[in-house]
């Protein structure tokens, strides 16, 4: 399968999807760190991809939704942003309210 | 010219921002004293105005396109003048995990 019909697949696999580097659990980077804590803190199941382990999406996510760094978080299929963008969302509680609708 | 000169004068030149703080972390992180890898950007501008989070990022990224080729990470933190005034700081950026790429 074509590298962007894969994470096309991925982002559309769950409500909420994040590509990251390391897991949720053993996350590689402090950004990826921070940004899949928040998700967590939010309560609801979400996807993810590890990015050091798929060289393949590493190198084409960037192109997928114009977006240079990860992580990228996605909500219902459509990036909502990175580290920074994710994390003042939630402290503003717009992220938590974001998911809800979107695992509802 | 240094990658945070370059920035600067990129982000001054295009959101000609009311405050701007470009700060190279590099130090947090595995890399080599002096490198220019890890990056903080704090822009105060009206270019902001009614522009959610992520066109504001995706703003900033537009005008660093050449340097989001060779640094390796940018934490951006994006405000409108009277978002600034009530805020009027940036959160810290995360320690490095060690990672790598």
């Amino acid at each position: 399968m074509d590298v962007m019909d894969r994470i096309d697949e991925a982002v559309k696999s769950h409500p909420v999807f994040i590509f990251m580097k390391g897991t949720p659990q053993f996350p590689s980077c402090g950004f990826s760190s921070r940004t899949a804590e928040a998700l967590k803190q939010c309560g609801k199941e979400f996807g993810y991809c590890n990015v050091l382990a798929d060289p393949e999406i590493f190198e084409n996510l960037p192109r997928y939704a114009d977006w240079p760094t990860f992580p990228q978080v996605y909500i219902n299929g459509e990036l909502i942003g990175g580290c920074d963008i994710t994390l003042e969302m939630f402290e503003k509680g717009e992220l938590q309210k974001m998911i809800d609708e979107a695992v509802a | 010219m240094t990658i945070e000169d370059t920035i600067t004068e990129k982000l001054q030149a295009g959101l000609n921002p009311q405050h701007l703080e470009v700060e190279n972390e590099s130090h947090m992180h595995n890399v080599p004293p002096g490198s220019e890898s890890h990056f903080k950007i704090v822009a105060v501008s009206e270019a902001f105005n009614g522009k959610m989070l992520i066109a504001r990022h995706r703003l900033i990224n537009k005008l660093l396109e050449d340097e989001l080729q060779v640094i390796h990470a940018l934490a951006l933190h994006t405000m409108t003048p009277e978002e600034w005034a009530e805020k009027g700081a940036a959160p810290a950026s995360p320690p490095c995990m060690g990672g790598g790429k």
